[in-house]
């Protein structure tokens, strides 16, 4: 039978970057199996490079911890094309080592925390066996990577959480996470766009309107950008 | 449930915006054909059946998907045809008798407002459509400019047929590398079954658990598509659909083909699911057969030469293919008729 990719029995070693069918109209370019800076920023140099390439047949690209999805219309290019080009894209991107001198966007967050805005903030510090305000300097006192936005609209993955203040998540989910509440979840550090059910330690909230679909870039946060939380004792 | 719906939301996906769409596409494409619209219109997909429209001005409209058995004013209305609608005219969808899914199509298009770049609905973040929510009893919809003046009833051949057993092609990956062999042999080799924990953003499904390789399933979590086969902490697979989230945490064992993700639409708990490998460069072939048979075949005129006079009018009248529709075709417009007795003319 023919198939795109075989089966592996796990235990051998995967050699980087992958690059596999994900279905008839995407590929998926996998840079790396794990949670690493240094693998995220190749993901961001190369959905930029696959971005300047121009590619008829590119419909959008995901980019995510390790790896990008590349859809594309097999009606305009078909697989063996596509895969070509991102084959020397990928070359030329790996071959240049020198970093393109791209500098992360800073977004800056201004947060209320504990209270209403953060109920959770005492399950945190209590966890930390450290106070209330320990917690929200260590929170407040270094920049965010944003890996990779998902799971909601605007919704950033983070990375960088001090892990003294790492927590588990709630026992039991809340049916409703007021919008712009900022949480813990195991080393993860979030911020809900919108209002949704959700399983964080809310430790407390922005005023700032992260996703606006009137706008012509909806998400204030944007992926490979950097997010830096700045205590405010009241909303303006 | 009615939704306002259109090949979906592309474009937004990096920013954790999902696709949403008609998820029985090729029914959606068909009936905008069929009313002479663009792919990108809007129609209504409608869970089950069960709505009733009203129409304000002459409309030409279609009705695809599963069978709602669709009456005019009393008088019934086949599926995959143009019809016409007079100022007034009630439209009725009955219980869906198989699959889940019909698709009301209308000349012009559901024209609410577009956000960004589509008109579907997406309830889980509330977007699009109405509100980002469900039609609701008493919404008022304007259609937008219809491309053709009139259409004769037309039908495209060759309906796919819904059945309670589906064959459906996929291809391997993007983490099949994940699962042992004997994983692989389970997923191609076993029979699946559709679970009632089954929605717009996927189907559950039951059946024999897939063995990973390293006995997990989690995995740092990235993209997937439309027809994802996510395998979870249970073994059991989960196709992703239209309202998929943009991200997910399980292995991907497979991706379902492009053209069988339209009957995935329409299966019904109790469907039963068996997979076939088929390589991507299949895959694409068969998606550009797909584009031609909607978009390239000739449409049927399904209305016979037996002419008679009408208060002065010439009338044509007849019965399509399937020997149930009964349709008058008066100065180039289709309409449904009710005709106690028809006997073909000599």
């Amino acid at each position: 039978m023919p198939v795109a990719s075989s089966a592996t029995t796990g235990d051998e070693i995967e050699v980087f970057p992958r690059i596999v069918p994900a279905g008839d109209s995407a590929i998926l370019v996998e840079l790396g199996s794990e949670i690493d800076p240094s693998i995220n920023d190749r993901v961001y140099e190369l959905a930029n490079s696959i971005e300047q390439a121009n590619i008829d047949a590119v419909i959008e690209l995901v980019p995510t911890y390790r790896s990008i999805l590349v859809s594309y219309d097999p009606l305009v290019a078909g697989y063996s094309e596509v895969f070509d080009l991102l084959g020397s894209l990928l070359d030329s991107s790996s071959a240049s080592e020198e970093k393109s001198g791209f500098e992360a966007k800073i977004i800056e967050l201004p947060v209320v925390y504990g209270g209403v805005d953060g109920p959770d903030i005492d399950n945190v510090a209590e966890a930390a066996g450290m106070s209330r305000q320990e917690v929200i300097d260590i929170h407040s006192g270094v920049d965010y990577r944003v890996y990779m936005i998902g799971f909601a609209p605007g919704f950033p993955y983070l990375g960088g959480l001090d892990e003294r203040i790492a927590t588990p998540r709630l026992k039991t989910p809340r049916v409703s996470v007021p919008a712009g509440s900022v949480g813990i979840a195991e080393s993860q550090t979030g911020v809900y766009p919108n209002a949704s059910p959700g399983g964080w330690q809310l430790i407390g909230r922005t005023a700032v309107k992260l996703f606006d679909v009137e706008k012509s870039s909806p998400s204030l946060i944007t992926p490979g950008s950097k997010v830096r939380f700045v205590p405010v004792q009241a909303h303006e | 449930m009615t939704l306002i719906q259109d090949e979906g939301r592309n474009g937004y996906q990096q920013l954790g915006v999902s696709v949403s769409g008609a998820v029985d596409i090729d029914s959606l494409a068909i009936g905008n054909r069929l009313v002479g619209n663009n792919k990108s219109s809007a129609g209504l997909e409608v869970l089950l059946g069960g709505l009733t429209l009203e129409f304000s001005s002459k409309t030409v409209f279609a009705i695809t998907g599963a069978d709602s058995s669709p009456h005019l004013d009393g008088v019934a209305v086949p599926m995959n045809v143009s019809c016409v609608a007079h100022p007034g005219a009630r439209l009725e969808l009955g219980m869906v008798s198989s699959g889940l899914r019909s698709y009301v199509a209308v000349a012009g298009g559901v024209a609410v407002a577009e956000l960004l770049g589509s008109r579907s609905t997406h309830i889980a973040s509330e977007l699009g459509g109405i509100d980002g929510r469900p039609v609701d009893e008493g919404d008022v919809f304007e259609l937008g400019t219809p491309n053709v003046e009139e259409l004769s009833g037309l039908i495209l051949e060759d309906q796919i047929v819904l059945s309670g057993e589906l064959t459906v092609r996929v291809i391997l990956g993007p983490q099949d590398n994940e699962f042992s062999v004997s994983g692989i042999d389970t997923l191609l080799g076993s029979s699946y079954v559709v679970t009632d924990q089954s929605n717009r953003q996927g189907l559950r499904l039951d059946g024999p658990e897939i063995e990973s390789a390293s006995g997990r399933y989690d995995i740092i979590s990235d993209a997937v598509v439309n027809g994802s086969i996510q395998i979870p902490g249970d073994g059991k697979p989960i196709i992703l659909l239209a309202d998929r989230q943009t991200t997910g945490g399980y292995a991907k064992i497979a991706t379902v083909a492009s053209v069988d993700l339209s009957i995935l639409g329409q299966a019904s708990p109790g469907t039963i699911i068996r997979f076939v490998g088929i390589s991507v460069e299949e895959a694409q072939s068969l998606l550009l057969s797909r584009e031609q048979r909607i978009y390239e075949t000739e449409l049927i005129d399904v209305v016979d030469s037996l002419t008679v006079q009408v208060d002065g009018l010439d009338v044509r009248a007849g019965v399509a293919e399937n020997g149930s529709v009964k349709l008058a075709n008066i100065e180039g417009s289709i309409y449904p008729i009710s005709v106690d007795e028809y006997s073909p003319a000599e």
